[in-house]
């Protein structure tokens, strides 16, 4: 299967979409940005592949039909297994990690008992590892880091208390090994992942278990060849992508809320660290754009300190400040006094939420200063990145709108965090129409393992007998 | 013939020596016992203070030059020491901090005190408050030429006489109680048939920008075209010289049908046409210049480029009428032009050299002349239905430039053209 896939380097997170050869998405994927936007892009995409294999799978069983209507909970058991897959993996890399940093020889005659407390540690974390991904269980984070790292942790304290080695010793090796496990791409390909996920859950089912693998064997098997990659965001730059493969996110935000929503013209994205209003035509070219300059005042990363300094996490900030009674009335956005400003209200005597709700719809003010230089709020507008996620910023933007421009349509789309990668899977896509190729030393996955089917780009104006050259 | 980077080397070789002489001459005044006035670009009366004998020093010159040498970060720093507030203007506090920090020029020797100032252009407020600073610092005389700003976008004929009389009854009296010499109208017509000479070889220079591929960039490359003419050599037959030289060196660009040359050498594609309003960036300047470079993006008209005199649109000094012609010259600058005058300008920029799209950089630091861009801005789109850009930095604060987001704004402006340009042909 052909692919083009598209991928948004954001300064949080990291996006990837992949579309098929008709322009329908078949996967997406999301990862953390972390300090290596090589490893980011790489994880994002393999991420999307797997969700593409999974929808693919899902197509294949119910074609099938082996499943009957035990289709549905096979492919949720089938997801957590092999979700735990990875995370057995992961566990795997990190013992590996720090059983090398024990051999260094820097922890002397700690050596012994910091060696038996990651082999007790690792005991535990692996028994506990099934239960993490039992049906019905929510997980608290979607990082490696985290899951591993709380299970680390309460495991190191019980055996320092209990007179093992020191708890901040044990700790310090998780700290020093975390950071090349999650840059080191997983070593088994997906079908021996997806293989040994179903041997886990294979026996739970009545099915008839040979010809159900036979078929995960063949999705697994089917080669998805990324025919082109399109980069964007904020890390772009990074991307090992030759230079004409590389979009500008206004452009691909631009074109990905066009194809959200097609009667778009006017886009506002408010991401980690920056915030852009965005003219769009009817067929999604940029006509034009304003974008704030090198202060991050009242963009996404303005909630997240906020969020750490109310030592809340991101997602609490908007509920919160939607309780708010007396909204109060804050002129600073400015990124780097932000929490200045909150203990100054607080010590005021102000309610947290009320303090929210105009942190809020200061952030909104200021975006509604760059709209207003950018050419306005058009019908329809289009709101997107991470802050629309946000119920409370939501609100006060739909106001603020409605008070300067009057009713307006305001589209939000609930996976509007890929629409930065969706725009650029489209120009992929649209490249390869163009006629143009990838070159594989560039793409992410490395050489190829077969060839690509050519499309019809490339096919239709030379074949052999009809050449007139 | 020639190959492109002797002919690069050999104008800016002169200019450069041109510039040195003439710090040289400051440098000694005290050997020579020669007179300093010092003066502002737009509106300058560099002929008279030649005429004079008087040397004349350009306090923006400076502060720009120190931007591009990577000494303004420290400048302004020593300004915001003594008192000036971080939204002062970058020009006013790197010269001030130049100044405390020893007065030392761009060639490396002392600079002068003044012995006059000379505020020979009153439309850029800032001037007026910049030359207080000075007469504070230096305690020198001030003259003051005032010059009406064109707000109903003419001259009228009162106008010219208000500024005539002020040439005639406080400026000239007063370089002449300076100097010790008289003015002589013969002399000075002498000097004005040598400007209207490098004036014709100026615009020849600019309007070689019609030309696809253009043999120069008309803002990065055009802000060293300009240097003889706004500073201190209009006039003068090193002038004349300079702008034969840079005009056979263009023709012989545009007869090979060779781009501009570029801080990485000849430009080797010509993708983008852009007409651009306001100043360059000068503490990044190259990196900046990169930017569009390495884009294929060449500026091939800019505003930048008029805040000295607007010769391209047919003005030139009148021998025969010398204070008459230096009055229509001070009121005629681009920074004195009104909104629909500038905005007329742009678009017929736009037009006459074929871009794609025109840019507005503006300067954080400047309240003068970056208020009312975006309403130029949209004006030229709605008017030429190009794309227009909008990038922000400053003129001399490296603290304002900031790399990736202009980056990041260029190539989006690029693409942007080129998803029109796709848009169009399909």
């Amino acid at each position: 299967m052909n692919v083009c896939v598209g991928i948004d380097l954001g300064s949080t997170t990291t996006k990837a979409i992949v579309l098929d050869e008709q322009g329908k998405v078949v996967g997406r994927g999301i990862t953390n940005s972390r300090s290596n936007y090589d490893v980011a892009a790489q994880v994002a995409k393999e991420e999307a592949f797997t969700n593409v294999r999974f929808s693919m799978l899902s197509r294949v069983l119910e074609d099938s039909r082996l499943l009957g209507d035990q289709q549905a909970d096979f492919e949720n058991a089938l997801t957590r297994a092999f979700a735990l897959e990875g995370y057995m993996g992961q566990l795997d890399r990190l013992e590996v990690h720090c059983r090398e940093d024990l051999s260094l020889g820097r922890h002397a005659d700690l050596t012994l008992a910091l060696s038996s407390a990651l082999s007790e540690i690792l005991r535990r974390l692996r028994k506990d590892a099934p239960d993490l991904f039992k049906p019905g269980q929510k997980a608290r984070s979607d990082f490696f880091r985290d899951i591993a790292g709380s299970g680390f942790i309460a495991a190191a304290s019980e055996i320092g208390r209990s007179g093992g080695a020191p708890f901040d010793r044990i700790v310090g090796l998780f700290d020093k090994s975390i950071i090349p496990v999650e840059n080191e791409p997983e070593s088994r390909s997906f079908s021996q992942r997806l293989l040994a996920a179903y041997s886990r859950i294979a026996s739970l089912f009545r099915i008839d278990a040979a010809r159900v693998r036979e078929q995960l064997a063949r999705v697994a098997d089917t080669p998805l060849m990324p025919v082109r990659l399109v980069g964007t965001g904020y890390g772009r730059a990074r991307l090992p992508f030759p230079k004409d493969q590389i979009r500008s996110e206004i452009l691909c935000h631009g074109l990905g809320a066009h194809l959200m929503f097609p009667m778009t013209r006017t886009v506002l994205d408010i991401g980690g660290q920056d915030t852009k209003g965005i003219q769009v035509d009817e067929t999604g070219v940029v006509t034009g754009f304003q974008m704030n300059d090198r202060c991050a005042a009242g963009c996404g990363r303005y909630l997240g300190y906020i969020a750490d300094e109310m030592n809340l996490g991101l997602h609490e900030l908007g509920p919160l400040a939607m309780e708010s009674k007396h909204r109060v009335k804050i002129n600073s956005t400015c990124t780097v006094f932000a929490g200045a400003e909150f203990r100054d209200r607080l010590s005021a005597g102000e309610a947290r939420e009320d303090i929210l709700a105009g942190l809020h719809r200061a952030i909104i003010l200021r975006a509604m200063a760059l709209l207003a230089r950018s050419g306005g709020v058009k019908n329809e507008f289009t709101f997107t990145g991470g802050v629309a996620k946000n119920q409370a910023a939501v609100n006060a933007l739909r106001e603020l709108v409605r008070e300067n421009y009057g009713e307006v349509t305001l589209n939000i789309a609930p996976d509007s965090i890929f629409t930065g990668a969706l725009g650029a899977a489209t120009f992929a896509l649209r490249d390869i129409n163009a006629g143009k190729t990838t070159s594989y030393e560039h793409s992410l996955v490395g050489a190829p393992h077969a060839q690509p089917q050519l499309t019809k780009a490339h096919t239709g104006d030379c074949n052999g007998d009809n050449c007139g050259h | 013939m020639k190959g492109a980077t002797a002919e690069k080397d050999a104008s800016m070789q002169k200019q450069k020596e041109m510039i040195a002489s003439h710090f040289h001459e400051l440098a000694h005044v005290k050997e020579s016992g020669k007179k300093v006035v010092y003066t502002f670009v737009p509106g300058n009366l560099t002929e008279l203070i030649n005429h004079f004998g008087l040397l004349p020093v350009l306090p923006e010159i400076n502060a720009l030059q120190s931007g591009m040498r990577g000494k303004s970060a420290e400048y302004i720093s020593i300004a915001e020491k003594a008192g000036h507030s971080e939204d002062v203007c970058t020009y006013v506090k790197t010269d001030i901090g130049m100044l405390r920090a020893g007065n030392i020029g761009p060639t490396g020797e002392p600079l002068p005190k003044p012995d006059l100032l000379l505020l020979s252009y009153t439309g850029c407020f800032t001037f007026l408050k910049w030359f207080e600073l000075l007469r504070e610092e230096y305690d020198c005389p001030v003259v003051m030429l005032h010059v009406p700003y064109q707000g109903d976008g003419e001259i009228t004929s009162e106008m010219r006489e208000y500024v005539a009389n002020q040439i005639r009854q406080v400026v000239i009296p007063e370089f002449e109680r300076v100097s010790g010499v008289k003015y002589d109208e013969e002399r000075m017509k002498e000097q004005l048939k040598l400007s209207v000479r490098a004036e014709d070889d100026l615009v020849w220079v600019l309007d070689s920008a019609r030309a696809k591929p253009s043999p120069i960039d008309a803002w990065f490359g055009g802000v060293y075209y300009i240097g003889p003419m706004f500073t201190s050599f209009r006039g003068t037959q090193d002038a004349v010289d300079y702008y034969t030289m840079l005009r056979e060196e263009v023709q012989d660009r545009m007869d090979q049908k060779l781009g501009p040359v570029t801080p990485d050498g000849p430009m080797r594609e010509e993708k983008y046409r852009l007409v651009i309003e306001g100043p360059p960036n000068w503490t990044s300047f190259r990196e900046f210049w990169r930017m569009f470079a390495d884009e294929g993006a060449v500026i091939v008209s800019s505003s930048y480029t008029k805040v000295g005199g607007l010769y391209d649109r047919g003005f030139r000094h009148n021998p025969d009428d010398p204070i008459g012609t230096m009055a229509d010259y001070c009121m005629g600058c681009y920074t004195n032009l009104n909104f629909p005058q500038r905005t007329a300008l742009l678009e017929s920029y736009i037009n006459d050299f074929q871009a794609d799209g025109f840019l507005i950089n503006s300067v954080k630091s400047c309240n003068s002349f970056s208020a009312g861009q975006l309403l130029i801005l949209r004006e030229l789109e709605k008017r030429t239905g190009r794309p227009g850009g909008f990038i922000e930095s400053d003129l001399v604060d490296p603290r304002y430039f900031s790399a990736a987001n202009i980056k990041n704004r260029l190539e989006s402006y690029f693409q942007m053209i080129e998803a029109k340009r796709a848009g169009a042909k399909s």
